[in-house]
């Protein structure tokens, strides 16, 4: 798999990350490298194997679908945004 | 640990506690923030002593935070600057119970930012100082509170696990840290890393405390749906007949300090009447890769939630809503945040998947059925921590595969759910600590902790 600047374009558009240049060109490096380390896993024979996804040993833990109350209210959860507005959180425009 | 009662104060333990946080502040930087308003709480319940009325088993005890568990007291920054600000509405689960048995929470630890090392380099603020020379790291990534016990500020910490966060840091530290079975303890309220593999834990100086608090904070935990049914207290002291050694973790590639310190203790488990037995574990050394493809991959969906909208950083300088978000996380985020979201959604993306993310949980099973294949010959398992003991600081920082190596011998366990603890093992030539970790199947955490007494008594 070759790294290159565009793959940290790509992935920093994915991410969400306004690189600078040298940032760019740091992480080209930084990047190719842990991919070149994690590729070893190549060599490791999984023919037939299945995947775990997690190793919780309980399945559908339910609850009562219950409105309970909560310890933060919506005041609390309101003043830890940096602008809002009749209880609504102030955005720059969208486009 | 000292427990406060009618001769010994709380506000005795606690400002004691207090002044030796700010006194070893500025020389270690184990704290991100200290409570000095702790005095408070500790003098309602000397209040309560005074009264007769009944107190909890940790009446008066100080404890330090790592800064990524949530409570209204301070802010929880995660050492990141995007949690900058943040002062939480709501409390973690493991500190609402700590605090119920009338623990105290004198600050909050340094780690690296969301966790995200082996250091606590990768930290906003600036590293933590290994206890023993300031002039190599803490571990990571839960560092400051590692420290905070080695010092002896405070008899425990609070830790979060996800590779080796607790049991790293602790044996470079000369400390005790137990990683538990994974769902033994409620993670409500603390900020998330990788989700299928996070654990919460804590660092003492004696192992018998963690005891005392595994029956204080395990257990099952409605805001946690990944809680595993309390069995921590029922569950039995097995004795400790066969101790397994796996061989490919006891080659060159390890210190020859620690595996001198090893090889030690295994003469001495042999003769107390131990059976020592060898293991092979091909599995383990894809571990590593394995780590760095579903950490990166649970991570880069976890810390999606943090976009400069709801709390914490906001950047200033950005016209439209696409660019705020670009602008939080690119200022927000430490240069190690970054190359794990940005290797998570590498091995997520289309095309990648099969190779590296599928790939990697197929690796996971083998390595889950390692681990109960060695568990049918041994009843645990004794191995080093880490292939070094604690490294000089800003040796590794510039080079992330270097520092993930470091790790080789601590994620496995992880990727498995298992608990670890890591114990001291003594001094290297130059006075650094030594560590050794005891695994054991799951939910084996109370035999791990009551067999470092037959560990101690041969030391």
């Amino acid at each position: 798999m070759e790294v290159n600047q565009e793959t940290i374009h790509h992935l920093a558009k994915l991410s969400n990350f306004a690189l600078t240049a040298s940032e760019t060109a740091r992480l080209v490096t930084d990047i190719k490298e842990i991919v070149g380390y994690i590729s070893q896993l190549d060599q490791l024979e999984t023919d037939g194997v299945e995947p775990t996804y997690q190793v919780f040993e309980m399945e559908n833990v339910w609850r009562p679908d219950e409105i309970l109350p909560q310890e933060a209210d919506r005041e609390a959860l309101l003043a830890l945004t940096a602008e809002t507005r009749d209880y609504q959180i102030k955005v720059p425009k969208v486009l | 640990m000292k427990v406060a009662n009618q001769t010994q104060s709380a506000v005795e333990l606690v400002r004691a506690a207090l002044e030796k946080a700010h006194q070893y502040q500025a020389e270690y930087h184990v704290f991100n923030w200290i409570n000095d308003d702790a005095i408070k709480k500790a003098e309602a319940i000397d209040r309560k002593i005074a009264q007769g009325e009944p107190v909890g088993r940790l009446a008066g005890v100080p404890y330090a935070l790592k800064d990524n568990f949530l409570s209204p007291e301070g802010e929880t920054t995660a050492s990141a600057l995007i949690l900058e600000g943040f002062q939480s509405p709501v409390t973690a689960t493991a500190v609402r119970k700590l605090e119920a048995e009338g623990a105290i929470m004198i600050g909050r630890t340094n780690l690296d930012a969301f966790a995200h090392g082996s250091s606590t380099e990768n930290s906003y603020y600036g590293p933590t100082k290994n206890s023993k020379d300031t002039t190599r790291v803490a571990g990571g990534s839960s560092g400051g509170s590692a420290v905070a016990v080695a010092l002896d500020i405070v008899p425990f910490a609070l830790g979060t696990d996800t590779g080796g966060s607790i049991r790293q840091p602790a044996s470079f530290n000369g400390i005790y840290g137990l990683k538990p079975t994974y769902g033994a303890i409620s993670r409500y309220g603390v900020v998330a890393m990788a989700s299928s593999t996070d654990c919460i834990g804590f660092f003492a100086r004696e192992a018998m405390d963690l005891d005392l608090l595994m029956g204080v904070v395990a257990g099952q935990d409605k805001n946690d749906m990944t809680t595993l049914p309390n069995f921590y207290a029922e569950s039995e002291i097995k004795t400790i007949k066969k101790v397994g050694v796996i061989k490919d973790f006891n080659n060159e590639a390890v210190n020859s300090e620690i595996r001198a310190a090893l090889q030690q203790k295994i003469e001495t488990l042999k003769h107390q009447g131990c059976e020592i037995v060898e293991l092979n574990m091909p599995a383990l050394k894809y571990a590593l890769a394995a780590y760095y493809i579903i950490v990166p991959a649970e991570v880069s969906s976890n810390l999606s939630r943090h976009d400069g909208i709801r709390y914490g950083y906001r950047s200033a300088k950005s016209q439209n809503l696409s660019e705020l978000y670009e602008n939080t996380r690119n200022e927000g985020f430490m240069p190690e945040n970054k190359r794990r979201i940005m290797i998570g959604n590498f091995v997520l993306s289309s095309g990648f998947y099969d190779a590296y993310y599928l790939k990697a949980a197929k690796a996971r099973t083998l390595i889950i059925n390692e681990y109960a294949k060695a568990f049918e010959q041994c009843d645990v398992l004794l191995t080093p921590v880490a292939p070094n003991p604690a490294f000089k600081l800003g040796e590794k920082v510039n080079d992330p595969v270097a520092m993930y190596l470091e790790d080789v011998m601590s994620v496995p366990l992880n990727l498995a759910g298992l608990p670890g603890l890591a114990i001291p093992v003594g001094k290297t030539n130059s006075g650094l600590d030594l560590g050794l970790q005891l695994v054991g199947p799951r939910r084996s955490e109370r035999t791990l902790i009551n067999f470092t007494k037959t560990l101690e008594e041969t030391a």
